[in-house]
């Protein structure tokens, strides 16, 4: 894609063709502007798409069967080992990554740090893609997918900390729809619809604080229901919960890192100026939040080994496993992401950003997986329930790209006629030439 | 950020947290009703012929096992590299384990089912409320409202509950039931303590077997250890055990806390109301010391036909 940009072609990112000042149709929209053989073309020339549909092959049929068979017939989940990959993944991991949404809302609308404001929309769009994947992994999980609904129409199981989950999850998606709903609205020409969530942008955002504080948290306490079944090391009755939320503050952060340098390397046609210029402040900016969460996550799980006087276990195997956890997710991050921010290296960040979500999925993977049952055996997941997690994880992958190449998270959209022009013409032309964007009325180049 | 909407949105966290807070009494402190029921398990006498296992399986209508109940060579079978013994799965609520121990004794034989919790950790971190404890003692469950989600068995303590991976279109949890349809509920003993042939099970008040179970102990000291398992693990069940070796020696987890299982999210849950009520407030002023309330000037920007997104 970035070929034909620089052979002329200019992705649609305004309300009007700028040649003729006709209104974009739906599917001129969708298909990017090209004309439908010329998107089939360009599908089709993108090797990455075959390594996606060579996964849907293998695994589509995986998950249909499992739909038939039944759970059994696709993991090793047991009557020892109640959850798998499926939820170990898809919720425990995915959930922390998530919180970029959160966390980028409270940064840019309520503590008014505009120096963030070119890549909130693709961290809100992270957390929803996050949480909305979280769900479909349940769906899989789940022995009777199809009550889904039951915890908020049925039946209330008040006491239950995952009652708390389910609401608290299910109310924060639909806010996230709401936040992410603002560019969707853009892109259709609804611009009332667009005002309507722009004047609850505060409300919406505080919502996401407290959700986001409580399931959180809350995942982190589903594991006090089972105190002797994690290991000690990854148990803490009273920290559990603030521990999986002070995680989740970096692991946000650190993914909104990782998923921008992925766009920039990968779709910056589809980028506006102002996102891909301000981005390299950005990314420090981040890593100085992260790395802040990460000395606080570092000396509270001390003071939780502390607290219940571990330090025994660390001189076994577990704590062997424990410490590398430690050292690979929290401990190397510190010192790199230090380093990175006082040489202003970017690279180095992202190179430690990505180095933090692994440490980040080892976590939850160990608590939710590995260490559970320590005392008992270990349990390797089915190939199949493996197969099915990555396929599930491609779909992510292609469904955030679909966004991305589409709605203004990237790039802003020009409504005014006057205003039409791409980022591509705006190269031809010279920035001075061009009619000023909408953007260039925020606050200008970030001071770093 | 208008003061008025400031307001509301304070009020909104308030009712909210109220809320939560209602719901959260909802779990107070739960001992176990006073004229619950219960069994108690001696081991000292149980032989192993498994009779309890094939009434159990009789009278639940369980699916007939690969081995007949009165081969004894289930006993060698073991698991996951000789780690494991039987347990409880959609076929069985109930099995008989044999245990070698140390000392003179011979085998020991032990019977596991579910041990009906005074405050059921299945019960209380189910989020569908498909369990009940009723009146009895008993902790049932009702596959109609389950959504499979298995929360309960990572829960419970005691690894009961089991769930049919195989079924794609009815999968639900087994577990014991305590006869509760059929016998409990009428004040008839359940079926595998009727049948038991060398009095193993007893079956009565949980209050007065634990008198009974004190007082063996107290008569016979040579021949019990001193403790009766159930009385308050995990907040005390209504199944108790009375075993002539120590209890780690033949498979209890002798580490469990003295609790309820609950208690140990309670310290969290006592925060969402907190959490609900403070928050909202705090983030608000937040707002409005670092943006001084220049939200207000940035919804009237948005409305001057400024489109673009990066106001
Ligand atoms: S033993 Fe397990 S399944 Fe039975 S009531 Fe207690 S927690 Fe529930
Ligand atoms: S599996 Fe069913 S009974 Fe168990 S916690 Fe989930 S919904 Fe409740
Ligand atoms: S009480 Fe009833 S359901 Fe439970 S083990 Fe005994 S016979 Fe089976």
């Amino acid at each position: 894609m970035n070929r034909l940009v620089e052979k002329g072609f200019r992705p649609i990112n305004s309300l009007n063709d700028p040649d003729d000042g006709h209104v974009w149709s739906f599917r001129q929209k969708l298909l990017l502007g090209f004309s439908p053989r010329e998107y089939f073309r360009q599908v089709l020339h993108n090797r990455l798409n075959w390594v996606i549909a060579l996964i849907f092959a293998v695994g589509l049929p995986l998950i249909l069967y499992r739909y038939v068979m039944g759970l059994g017939a696709v993991t090793h989940a047991s009557n020892d080992y109640p959850w798998g990959l499926f939820l170990g993944f898809g919720l425990f991991v995915m959930v922390p990554l998530s919180a970029s949404g959160f966390l980028l809302g409270t940064a840019v609308e309520l503590f008014g740090q505009s120096k963030f404001k070119p890549i909130l929309h693709l961290a809100l769009l992270n957390g929803l893609m996050g949480y909305s994947f979280a769900v479909v992994y349940l769906l899989m999980d789940l022995g009777r997918p199809w009550r889904l609904y039951y915890p908020m129409f049925v039946s209330w199981g008040t006491a239950a900390v995952l009652f708390l989950v389910g609401w608290h999850v299910a109310i924060y998606l639909s806010v996230q729809i709401m936040e992410v709903s603002e560019s969707f609205f853009e892109w259709i020409n609804w611009p009332n619809a667009k005002r309507f969530i722009k004047s609850g942008t505060i409300g919406l955002t505080v919502a996401g604080i407290i959700l986001s504080t409580l399931h959180q948290g809350a995942l982190g306490a589903l594991f006090t229901y089972a105190p002797g079944k994690v290991h000690p090391l990854w148990y803490s009755q009273e920290f559990l919960w603030i521990f999986f939320l002070c995680s989740s503050v970096f692991a946000g952060l650190c993914m909104v890192i990782a998923v921008s340098t992925i766009v920039e390397k990968t779709m910056a046609w589809r980028c506006s100026r102002d996102f891909l210029e301000n981005l390299e402040p950005i990314t420090i900016g981040l890593a100085k939040g992260a790395s802040m969460a990460l000395v606080t996550y570092f000396v509270i799980k001390l003071i939780g080994i502390a607290h219940d006087n571990e330090w025994a276990y660390l001189a076994t195997g577990w704590g062997a496993w424990f410490m590398l956890e430690m050292f690979l997710g929290v401990v190397l991050p510190i010192i790199l992401f230090s380093i990175a921010i006082r040489k202003n290296s970017v690279g180095l960040v992202r190179f430690t950003a990505f180095l933090t979500v692994f440490g980040v999925a080892m976590n939850r993977l160990d608590t939710a997986l590995i260490s559970f049952n320590w005392n008992l055996y270990q349990e390797i997941p089915h190939p199949f329930e493996l197969i099915i997690s990555v396929t599930l994880f491609t779909l992510f992958v292609v469904v955030y790209r679909f966004i991305l190449y589409r709605l203004p998270i990237l790039y802003s959209w020009k409504t005014a006629p006057s205003a039409a022009y791409g980022t591509a013409a705006e190269e031809k032309l010279g920035p001075d030439l061009a009619p000023a964007p909408a953007y260039r009325s925020s606050s200008g180049p970030p001071r770093g | 950020m208008s003061r008025r909407r400031f307001l509301k949105a304070t009020i909104a966290g308030g009712a909210l947290a109220l809320y939560s807070t209602k719901s959260a009494l909802g779990m107070a402190e739960f001992g176990g009703y006073p004229e619950g029921m219960g069994v108690l398990v001696d081991l000292t006498r149980c032989v192993g012929c498994r009779t309890c296992e094939a009434a159990c399986n009789r009278e639940q209508g369980l699916p007939e096992p690969d081995l007949p109940f009165d081969d004894p060579s289930v006993f060698d079978q073991t698991f996951h590299g000789g780690t494991q013994k039987r347990r409880t799965d959609e076929g069985a609520y109930t099995v008989v384990n044999r245990y070698e121990t140390k000392g003179s004794g011979g085998p020991v034989y032990r019977k596991i089912q579910c041990n009906h919790c005074n405050e059921p950790a299945c019960l209380t971190s189910c989020f569908v409320n498909a369990y009940t404890k009723t009146k009895e003692g008993a902790v049932i469950y009702n596959q109609d409202l389950c959504v499979g989600c298995r929360n309960c068995m990572i829960a419970c303590p005691f690894r009961i509950p089991a769930f049919s991976y195989s079924s794609a279109f009815e999968p639900r949890i087994w577990k014991c039931i305590f006869c509760y349809d059929t016998r409990l509920k009428y004040g008839k003993p359940p079926a595998c303590v009727d049948a038991c042939p060398f009095g193993t099970l007893s079956f009565g008040h949980r209050k007065t077997l634990i008198k009974i179970a004190h007082e063996r102990i107290r008569s016979e000291p040579e021949k019990y250890v001193d403790h009766v398992y159930g009385e308050t693990e995990v907040g005390g069940t209504s199944w108790m055990y009375l075993s002539g070796v120590s209890f780690d020696q033949v498979g209890f987890d002798s580490t469990l806390q003295h609790y309820p299982i609950l208690d140990n999210a309670k310290s969290f849950l006592s925060t969402v109301p907190m959490i609900l009520a403070i928050w909202p407030a705090l983030f608000m002023g937040f707002h409005l010391l670092a943006t001084g309330g220049k939200g207000e000037m940035e919804d009237k920007e948005s409305q001057n036909g400024e489109e673009g997104r990066g106001e």
